[in-house]
């Protein structure tokens, strides 16, 4: 497997940082990943991420999780195996209810699981080593790309400097 | 201080509101005058009138405390810009109070027969109006009994909604956090004394219609009915505010909130009414069913009519995070919802109190608009009293940086 470079500029604390990361993209720059011991607010719109879709595919698993158990229930109570239960009719929607309301919840959970492992490519068996280990812990990292920094290389790392990097690293991962 | 810190009720504001009071004073008095000329049916329009409209407005202005009264124990910080609104809103109980007081007078001099409960000799096996099931209900419901409620309801309720909104400008002046620690204690108080509170005046006001008829779930279901309606409410005060070039700290954000919670109890208003409605259905006992049998044979649309508005449009139309986020959407949306709960209270108390022929025409609508400009008169002049940001709550600067 090719190596890949990444530039890691390295801050002691999330308001230099989200200074930072909107000060690089003022400046042109392709922001690679960006490494937080905890949640951000804000930094997904001052990274510019575009919003998830995941919720338009839970919608859509769900709406097709309920309209296939409706078309079932349908089908079992009417054609397949009708019997009178408590003497209401085959077609009884409101006893349908729970259960395509729980069917619903069901597709729409699992289905976004799976979707979102999917599309991020983690599993158990895949080992993603960190870009720096204490991104984990106490410091907070923004990555670029080196090889699309190419040439600006030393501007990113002035760049970094001037907005209170504490450190700027490369590495190299396999 | 800040202009745009002060809410200024304009004259032509007041004039518009006068005109719906007026309105609302022109069709009552026009239905008093029908009633008194032997019109049967207007009698019993103006009362079931009345008796929604005090309800849906009561349960607009409860909403309020109760919003301001849970952020206080759920330690909320995010509301603090709109708070204001919800404080003002609180403000309108005791005028709720006086609507009810309207009902109870009706009550004891036998002007109305809302309540079939009230009869006389209901209990007596000897008369003729005896009623074997009500006579077993008679301990709670009985004139004297259901009068010492209401009175301590709504005694109780501006009790609470006077002394949070005092400490809260109290606040303003003074600044620190001692205001803070009196309130969240006085809130906590009222939420246990609302958590029975909401539930029985429910059944005080509302079921009690149905005598015979008893769900355990309604308190809750008119519960759910009050607090989105009340949100809903919220929501257009704060649309018309910023629209108005007030409450520039309000943003998206809180927005986004707002039109969460009025998702969020669409679906839980529509979890009741289901539940409700299913175990009745399931059970079918015919003591439970009458309640829906009346509604389903009279009144099929406005009872299908109802889930559709109420529940189907709230959830589809403010699923996505933009239309929570445009103030279009959230306000059309709360439009609506006020609209759906006006008739899911219309539609709880009719089949009871005027019967299987009721009709909604231009009365109802004359009424409401008569209360809704009472209601904006009241809450608009109560924003007026006291700067619209509450500038010195601990949770202020939270509430500023607020982030969903």
């Amino acid at each position: 497997m090719a190596t890949k470079k990444y530039l890691l500029g390295i801050f002691d604390d999330e308001i230099t940082l989200m200074k930072a990361v909107k000060g690089v993209r003022a400046a042109g720059t392709k922001i690679y990943d960006v490494y937080t011991p905890f949640p951000v607010h804000g930094l997904d719109d001052a990274m510019g991420l575009r919003h998830t879709r995941l919720h338009t595919a839970g919608f859509l698993f769900g709406a097709t999780g309920v309209l296939l158990m409706f078309l079932y229930i349908t089908w079992i109570n009417t054609v397949n195996y009708p019997i009178i239960v408590g003497g209401k009719p085959y077609f009884a929607l409101p006893a349908y209810i729970p259960v395509l309301f729980e069917i619903t919840v069901l597709s729409a959970s699992v289905g976004m699981v799976i979707a979102y492992f999917v599309r991020n490519g983690l599993s158990p068996i895949r080992q993603e080593p960190p870009l720096d280990s204490r991104a984990t812990d106490h410091k907070f990292v923004v990555a670029f790309d080196a090889e699309e920094l190419s040439g600006e290389m030393d501007n990113v790392k002035e760049l970094l400097a001037e907005h209170g990097a504490s450190e700027i690293n490369e590495k190299e991962i396999d | 201080m800040n202009m745009s810190e002060h809410f200024q009720f304009t004259s032509g504001q007041k004039r518009n509101a006068f005109i719906l009071m007026g309105i609302g004073a022109l069709t009552l008095v026009i239905g008093i005058i029908m009633a008194l000329s032997g019109n049967h049916t207007m009698q019993e329009k103006i009362w079931t009138g009345i008796l929604t409209n005090n309800m849906f407005f009561l349960g607009l202005s409860l909403a309020g405390l109760f919003f301001i009264a849970v952020n206080y124990i759920g330690y909320g910080g995010w509301y603090v810009t709109v708070k204001r609104i919800p404080e003002a809103m609180s403000m309108f109980i005791p005028y709720m109070g006086v609507g009810m007081l309207v009902i109870l007078i009706g009550l004891w001099a036998h002007w109305h027969h809302i309540y079939h409960w009230a009869a006389e000799g209901i209990a007596d096996p000897n008369s003729p109006n005896y009623d074997r099931l009500i006579a077993g209900k008679v301990s709670y419901l009985n004139k004297p009994f259901f009068t010492i409620r209401i009175i301590a309801y709504f005694a109780i309720w501006t009790f609470f909604a006077y002394s949070l909104r005092r400490l809260s400008i109290q606040e303003d002046q003074l600044g620190g956090v001692s205001q803070y620690n009196k309130s969240k204690v006085l809130a906590a108080v009222f939420l246990i004394f609302f958590g029975i509170t909401s539930s029985s005046m429910s059944w005080d006001f509302v079921m009690s219609i149905d005598s015979h008829w008893y769900s355990t779930l309604f308190g809750w279901y008119t519960f759910s009915t009050l607090f989105v309606s009340g949100i809903a409410a919220i929501i257009l005060f704060t649309i018309f505010l910023k629209s108005k070039g007030y409450l520039p700290q309000v943003n998206q954000e809180h927005l986004h909130d707002l039109g969460k919670f009025m998702f969020a109890f669409s679906v839980f208003w529509a979890y009741l009414w289901f539940s409700q409605f299913m175990l009745i259905w399931y059970a079918n006992i015919g003591e439970a069913t009458a309640y829906f049998k009346a509604r389903l044979d009279h009144y099929p649309f406005l009872f299908y009519m109802i889930l559709v508005i109420n529940f189907v449009v709230p959830f589809f139309a403010l699923m996505t995070r933009n239309s929570k986020r445009q103030m279009g959407t959230l306000a059309t949306i709360a439009v609506i919802v006020l609209i759906g709960h006006w008739f899911d209270y219309f539609l709880m108390i009719i089949p009871g109190a005027t019967g299987n022929e009721a009709s909604f025409g231009i009365f109802e609508i004359g009424l409401t608009i008569g209360y809704a400009g009472l209601f904006l008169f009241v809450v608009l002049k109560e924003l007026t009293k006291t700067s619209l940001v509450a500038a010195k709550h601990p949770f202020f600067k939270e509430s500023l940086e607020h982030h969903t």
